[in-house]
């Protein structure tokens, strides 16, 4: 009898020898990505060799994996799908690794106006039968769409004039100019309530503050701004690069006009005073005459060229454009030399 | 909701279906993904290509136009072509003097912004032509295999793992037919290189319920040698990993489980007068109607009543 167990014993390591396989290193698996991954180090000697017997230890090293792999794939739960007949199918779990998504997760949407104040109110949907009994046709109609319950709007032949309306009016075209209103109402109403929604997220973007590379120069400063703000003393006290500005942004955006206090300063006060009385006393004249012409051509001439730019910018080309420019410059340096020459210590304020 | 919350609302339902196709959703769609080749692709980049694409068959677009574009320094045309053809996965062949056999692999995320691309070099390519045996049906799931420790020791590495797992993962199934198990594909990191093979699986006999495993070589065997690398900033890459709270499983609460597999539920109770308690009636503890009335008579007087 033992011979006989030993025998059997024999039998089944022999089976179970052919679907086993030694690894120094348990393998982690990913059943729901139906993925494997080997940690073992392989033989980096062997498989610096040549062609055939490199393939031969990958698929050896190949086979063995998909072995493992396969093993656990057959231990989950299975069940035969489409009754007695079909095919086993097993359950894979849920799959564990983790993989970035492809699209932010979807941001749910501000209330509109009227959910806000049916919230407010606690006035909440009452569900309404899709399907409403027509009582001319004696029949299930939908509520509105094609053949509705109360007939077709379109077709009505009598429109009744209300009460105190005036009698010459024409209530059909009426009842279309309403219907017209109340479609364009409604248009308006979401419209407006998509640029709310649009506004309120934008006002704290989330996924620019990350940089993507993508940012253009004013994005960055605009985030640079809101990352300087954001300490507790409110960007008081965080240094400043070399080039950046000394101030500290005005919260209105300097549309407001700052004053001097009354009594502050009496040097720079008595200082200024003085500037005055010398201005006012001087012979030449506070206005530089030439430098505003100058200036005024300028603008002239840079209005002038953004008018033409859409018309007359493929007349001329690049070359032409090239050969225009030297003629321009040199008109203007000419002029430019005179106040070059006259140009006073301290005056021209408006320039 | 964001199809008809759109400022040109979509007028058919064809079109709203399309554009519900395309926005953010919990559950995603698989990922697609673009093959494209570059100014200079030759032979071997091609036939690469159209390998990867007939593994990937009807989650992947094949570009048959060559685009001139260069995918490290110049990021916007591929970002247009995702953003045209909703694709999140790409991947791009050329073939230069000082980059010859080029392949840049690369995968996005929020909005259709590059997130890594990594340059791999195909020093030898064994196509599906080439190899004289019978194919598995296209659409298969294969089996992914990763061997070599260098996949989790390198940050390149891992990344590398990553998009090749979410490139020929194929679609998120919550079952599979055991018997349908055939393709698998397998890549070995050894030396500084990356062999990817790809095999049929045969599912033979063995004495017990788990079959034994034959190998068959198939498909496209890829020798790969890794080059650059455009790899995103951590906390991007995290934020791309962030799932939204609704995926999460719901944890039932007051189940819990033994050690010996039994399970155990908590019920909460209101607290009870337990002298109102209905308990199981005895018939002989039945008080007898004369010692009821003593006890009556001396516990609750009752009212008498007016005559």
């Amino acid at each position: 009898v033992e011979a006989v167990l030993a025998a059997a014993e024999e039998q089944e390591a022999e089976k179970r020898r052919s679907i086993t396989v030694e690894k120094e290193l348990e393998l982690e698996y990913d059943l729901g990505n139906l993925l494997a991954v080997d940690r073992n180090p392989p033989s980096a000697a062997a498989l610096r060799g040549a062609g055939p017997r490199r393939e031969a230890l990958l698929q050896a090293l190949a086979r063995d994996n998909t072995q493992l792999l396969v093993s656990r794939l057959w231990e989950l739960p299975a069940e035969r799908a489409g009754g007695a007949g079909g095919p086993l199918v097993a359950q894979l779990p849920e799959p564990t690794f983790r993989l970035p998504r492809e699209k932010p997760p979807p941001k749910p949407r501000p209330p509109t106006r009227w959910e806000q104040f049916a919230r407010l109110k606690g006035i909440r949907r009452k569900k309404k039968t899709s399907l409403v009994w027509d009582e001319p046709a004696k029949e299930w109609r939908r509520r509105w769409g094609y053949r509705r319950a109360g007939g077709d709007p379109s077709r009505a032949w009598l429109a009744e004039v209300p009460a105190g309306a005036d009698p010459d009016e024409d209530q059909f075209a009426r009842l279309r100019r309403e219907k017209r209103e109340r479609v364009a109402r409604n248009e308006l109403n979401r419209l407006r309530n998509l640029a709310r929604a649009h506004r309120a997220g934008s006002a704290v973007p989330a996924a620019p503050l990350h940089p993507t590379g993508h940012q253009d120069r004013d994005e960055l400063r605009r985030v640079a701004r809101v990352a300087r703000v954001s300490t507790a003393s409110l960007g008081r006290f965080q240094p400043r690069l070399p080039k950046e500005s000394a101030e500290p942004p005005s919260r209105s955006g300097g549309k407001k006009r700052r004053f001097e206090p009354l009594l502050g300063n009496l040097a720079a006060e008595r200082s200024r005073q003085l500037e005055l009385l010398r201005d006012m006393g001087s012979k030449k004249p506070v206005l530089d005459i030439t430098r505003a012409v100058n200036k005024q051509m300028r603008q002239e001439e840079a209005e002038a060229a953004a008018a033409n730019k859409g018309k007359k910018q493929s007349k001329r080309g690049k070359r032409g454009r090239r050969q225009q420019r030297p003629g321009r410059s040199g008109k203007k340096s000419g002029v430019r030399r005179q106040p070059q020459q006259q140009k006073p210590a301290g005056g021209g304020s408006g320039g | 909701m964001d199809a008809l919350d759109r400022v040109v609302k979509p007028k058919t339902k064809r079109a709203k279906r399309f554009l519900e196709k395309r926005e953010p959703k919990l559950n995603e769609n698989t990922k697609n993904a673009m093959l494209i080749k570059g100014g200079n692709a030759n032979l071997t980049v091609t036939e690469v290509l159209k390998d990867i694409y007939a593994v990937k068959k009807p989650f992947a677009v094949l570009y048959k136009r060559k685009n001139i574009t260069r995918p490290f320094e110049d990021q916007t045309s591929l970002e247009f072509f995702s953003k045209k053809s909703d694709c999140s996965l790409f991947l791009f062949g050329s073939h230069n003097k000082k980059r010859p056999n080029n392949l840049i692999i690369g995968s996005r995320m929020f909005d259709h912004h590059v997130l890594d691309m990594i340059e791999l070099g195909i020093e030898k390519f064994v196509s599906l032509k080439d190899i004289k045996n019978s194919k598995c049906p296209e659409g298969t799931k294969p089996m992914l295999i990763f061997a070599g420790d260098m996949f989790d020791v390198n940050e390149e590495y891992r990344r590398l793992k990553s998009l090749f797992v979410d490139f020929f993962r194929g679609p998120t199934v919550p079952s599979i037919r055991l018997a349908g198990l055939e393709y698998v594909l397998h890549f070995t990191a050894v030396d500084g290189k990356i062999y990817m093979r790809s095999y049929k699986v045969l599912l033979k006999k063995s004495g017990c319920k788990i079959p034994r495993i034959e190998l068959e070589e198939m498909g496209p065997s890829l020798d790969l040698v890794m080059r650059r690398t455009h790899l995103a900033s951590d906390d991007l890459y995290k934020l791309s990993l962030k799932q939204p709270k609704g995926l999460k499983p719901k944890k039932k609460k007051n189940i819990s489980h033994d050690v010996f597999g039994t399970t155990y539920g908590r019920i909460h109770m209101q607290k009870q007068d337990l002298s109102k308690l209905q308990t199981r009636k005895m018939k002989g503890l039945k008080k007898r109607p004369a010692e009821k009335s003593a006890e009556d008579g001396g516990a609750t007087p009752k009212k008498s009543k007016s005559a």
